[in-house]
């Protein structure tokens, strides 16, 4: 590393880019070689030792006290104190040194503003605020990108290139090939737990997946065109309220066809969240109606529409999708374990779970070191597979996929897209949400873009990126949506920005 | 929405509609008004209502009709549900709350005071507050004891084996030594000693907070039955006649009518609780062992990303809490009582209560107990009285409002976030 320099580290979920980073920072204990700072070797008992060494990090998880003020969790570890023994907190100074960082580097974080309330990119700053406050000369940020917005992800950006101008090194671990291009001065890639070559921005995308995954990927879907056929699922006129009673889908018409993938593009909390979740029963339905083949569901409980031969994937695979201390195997049979051949009356038959866990652990390419190891165990990309491989073991009618990449690897990410289209040409019905634009271009026969709870233009594959992009900031070719009052507010940005580095 | 990592509860404020927290606890005290001001006002009898300035009738004294008390207190109490209902800023809730129930509870002070049989139609005002500190003591520092423990994470069910352990082994090497101060510190050991084992099994070990904290409860009882029964009760003389503190009386402050008498000629208990009170509170909010304490408490893993030492601050705060419960139980053996079996009879579960009630917070968990200490002496002064409520309604109400209380009804109630979970490194 030298200074001023933004160092990507790149490679596959489970490549071992967290834990030598955490080893960096001192939280594991090196096995065997050293870790040289200016030269010299650095023996690291624990994250204190790093941060004197000026090593700071920025955690995949944020590592903020959701209830502690800015101030508090800036000056936890490092607190400047009065009073000898008695150790009284100097609150003044620590927010003025707060107030002073965040201007200096334009962080524009509030001091007194509880962590809690705070969205999840400034939450990220006020972690880049806590680093810089304990004066590093490193900063790692560790899949800074993975939980933001389009937009917050630009804004990180932008922080980067100030800190990096202020001769700050910056080490960048990342799985999206698009920031690398954007901003690192360096690549190095990881596989496996070693370095398996070094790359400059200017390689290509491809190549530099190639090195990731130790293979050619393809980035863009290879597909047939599609044979659309009967409508599958009819949506006409769906109202849907948010948790916090505000309209979330707001009159949204739509159709999927047998045979054919329609992908729904939209900047977050548009209302996308929302209209799947009242078409899988999961979110109650305030006016509107949706068809499956012809019969209304709405209504019906998520079980039911589960069975009427619809799979779904949740956008949120550790909340929604999976039990994490379930073993692989009884993740697989979640939604069908009361059905022979896995149950019989009272009881399971571990015996028939198993072999057939075994029979999709194989087909899906799942990960695992046994079909009865937790699940919560798997990278991130094996984990979506589990969830892909139920799903797609019944026979189904639509097919719902909701982010079905958000965290995955690249390797998987080809994989699960291959899955999705394979579906599509045996004459399912897809429904395909991503926030992630290139993999709703690449899979979508057509792309409907939703915006403020609404459907504002449904435009073919072909249709230039920078077109989609406008619509997902709201404006459409010939005129402004007007805003609505009850809508969910997108990020407060420019047109057209949110998407580029998606 | 709900794809980031963080929930974002509380960016917006919930539109609650018309029957916000406010109107509803407003509708409560109408209603607790008018039952005050219809029911209370037509039990009271005419004969007035004397609340005196010391233990019994005589000296100065403030004199309301009952009748009329009974109803202009309930008057208030309707006035400050009303004020509540008609939609007051959030700011005024606190204070109309306390005006309400402290308008209800004296309307029916007004009522059963008046209607006591003749010549007994007074309330020692000196002796109630007293009798209210006394009974909240071993809840104070028992609370205080929950404070130490849960902020920094580990969930304290423990505190009635530590009050127990405190009062035993107070009251056995404060007999041995003759001295009431070796008599305090081994109080304080003994207590230590439960809290430490709670600390080694749920730190190290990982065994379940409240598994364990329930069994060592049991343990404690079954150690101090023991050697109760074999040594204390063989030679009580030697083995449990401990000295006892003296009440120490603060020049100036004793002379405050009613709190002087009442609060200012007690034993050291009753001092060391309320600077223990103050002690934690600043030094929870103010000063960096509180930080780290109350970080560690709701996100280990930050602290020690911070350089903060998770388990060695969690063994301390846990320590330190068994040595607060213990003196605690002290309070018993080195004040008031010789130690006998059981003696602690529950106290450490309603301190459990009043820590919650109290919200986690020292000053919170200060006025619990003293709310369910007055609860309690009201009862017994029911009973004196002969009054037609049954002491035991009462002695059950602060039960009843910890429920209501956890229910989420008087405000988030909102444990420290880690409480009861261990931390494994890595």
């Amino acid at each position: 590393m030298e200074p001023g320099e933004i160092h990507a580290l790149l490679g596959e979920n489970g490549a071992g880019k967290s834990t030598l980073m955490n080893v960096l920072y001192g939280l594991y204990q090196p096995d065997e070689g050293e870790i040289l700072v200016d030269g010299k070797p650095l023996k690291l008992r624990g994250p204190s030792d790093a941060i004197a060494a000026g090593i700071g990090m920025v955690h995949q998880h944020f590592m903020l006290v959701p209830v502690f003020t800015v101030t508090e969790n800036v000056m936890l570890g490092a607190e400047q104190v009065r009073g000898g023994v008695a150790g009284f907190l100097d609150r003044r100074r620590a927010r003025r040194e707060v107030a002073e960082v965040s201007q200096r580097y334009n962080l524009r974080v509030d001091p007194d503003a509880v962590i809690e309330d705070l969205p999840v990119g400034v939450q990220q700053r006020v972690e880049i605020v806590k680093a810089l406050t304990r004066d590093v000369d490193l900063l790692i940020l560790d899949e800074p990108t993975a939980v933001l917005t389009p937009q917050e992800t630009e804004d990180l950006l932008i922080v980067m290139r100030s800190l990096k101008a202020a001769g700050k090194s910056i080490v960048f671990i990342t799985h999206k090939l698009g920031e690398v291009k954007a901003i690192a001065d360096r690549i190095t890639v990881i596989r496996r737990g070693r370095t398996v070559g070094t790359a400059s921005p200017e390689a290509s995308r491809d190549e530099l997946a190639a090195l990731m995954v130790g293979r050619t990927v393809r980035l863009t879907v290879d597909k047939a065109p599609a044979t659309p056929g009967e409508p599958v699922l009819e949506i006409s006129g769906l109202v849907v309220d948010d948790e916090r009673q505000c309209r979330a889908v707001d009159g949204v018409d739509l159709t999927v066809r047998a045979g054919e993938v329609l992908g729904i593009a939209g900047v977050q909390g548009n209302g996308q969240t929302e209209l799947i979740e009242a078409i899988m029963g999961l979110r109650p339905v305030l006016a509107g109606t949706i068809a499956l083949e012809g019969r209304p569901i709405d209504g019906w409980s998520t079980k039911k529409v589960l069975r009427a031969g619809v799979g779904y994937v949740p956008e949120d695979r550790s909340v929604d999708g999976l039990v994490k201390e379930f073993s692989v195997a009884e993740n697989l049979v979640l939604d069908i374990y009361d059905r022979p051949p896995f149950g019989r009356g009272l009881s399971l038959r571990p015996d028939a779970i198993t072999k057939s866990a075994a029979e999709r652990i194989e087909q899906f390419d799942v990960r695992t070191s046994s079909a009865q190891a937790p699940v919560g165990t798997l990278s991130g990309g094996n984990q979506q597979k589990v969830i892909v491989a139920r799903e797609l073991s019944r026979p189904l009618k639509l097919f719902i996929a909701a982010q079905p990449t958000r965290g995955v690897d690249v390797g998987s990410i080809e994989f699960i897209h291959s899955q999705v289209i394979h579906e599509r040409d045996i004459g399912t019905a897809v429904l395909v949400v991503s926030s992630e634009l290139d993999e709703v271009i690449g899979l979508a026969d057509r792309i409907a873009v939703m915006y403020r709870g609404r459907i504002i233009g449904i435009v073919g594959p072909d249709t230039p990126r920078e077109e989609i992009g406008l619509l997902m900031a709201g404006i459409t070719p010939d005129r402004d949506v007007p805003a609505t009052g009850d809508g969910e507010a997108p990020a407060p940005d420019g047109p057209g920005s949110e998407d580029e580095k998606a | 929405m709900s794809t980031t990592a963080v929930p974002d509860v509380a960016v917006a404020p919930v539109d609650e509609g018309f029957w916000t927290r406010t109107r509803k606890v407003g509708l409560v005290l109408v209603a607790l008004g008018l039952l005050a001001t219809v029911l209370f006002g037509a039990l009271a009898t005419d004969e007035p209502a004397r609340f005196t300035f010391s233990e019994d009738a005589a000296g100065a004294a403030l004199e309301i009709n009952g009748t009329f008390g009974a109803i202009l207190f309930g008057l208030l109490t309707l006035a400050a549900g009303g004020a509540m209902l008609a939609g007051l800023p959030k700011r005024w809730f606190i204070p109309l709350l306390a005006v309400g129930l402290v308008g209800f509870v004296l309307s029916f002070l007004c009522w059963q005071v008046s209607d006591a049989p003749t010549g007994q139609n007074f309330m020692p005002l000196v002796n109630i507050v007293r009798g209210t500190f006394l009974l909240a003591l071993p809840l104070i520092f028992g609370a205080l004891a929950g404070v130490l423990c849960e902020r920094s994470g580990v969930v304290n069910v423990a505190i009635e084996g530590q009050l127990l352990m405190g009062a035993f082994s107070g009251a056995l090497f404060g007999s041995i030594s003759g001295s009431v101060w070796v008599g305090l510190v081994a109080a304080a050991v003994g207590g230590s000693f439960i809290s430490l084992l709670l600390a080694v099994f749920s730190i190290r070990y990982l065994v379940d907070q409240v598994v364990m904290g329930i069994v060592l409860n049991l343990l404690a009882l079954g150690i101090t039955g023991f050697l109760y029964e074999r040594l204390m009760q063989t030679d009580a003389a030697r083995y449990n006649s401990a000295p006892r503190f003296s009440n120490w009386e603060i020049p100036l402050l004793s002379d405050i009518p009613v709190l002087g008498p009442a609060l200012f000629r007690g034993n050291i208990f009753l001092y060391l609780a309320l600077l223990l009170v103050l002690v934690i509170h600043i030094g929870l909010f103010r000063t960096r062992w509180g930080l780290r304490t109350r970080s560690v408490g709701e996100h280990p893993t930050a602290a020690d990303t911070l350089g903060v030492k998770v388990l060695g601050l969690r063994y301390r705060n846990v320590i330190m809490a068994g040595a607060v419960a213990g003196i605690g139980g002290a309070s018993y053996t080195l004040a008031l009582f010789s130690f006998t079996k059981n003696m602690i009879g529950g106290k450490g579960f309603i301190a459990l209560a009043a820590l919650i009630f109290g919200r986690w917070s020292p000053t919170g968990a200060l006025l619990a107990a003293l709310f369910f200490g007055f609860a309690d002496q009201l009862a017994t002064y029911l009973g004196a009285i002969n009054s037609i409520i049954p002491g035991q309604f009462l002695a059950m109400l602060p039960y009843l409002a910890t429920i209501l209380a956890v229910a989420g009804l008087v405000g988030r109630v909102r444990a420290p976030a880690a409480d009861g979970k261990p931390y494994i490194k890595g």
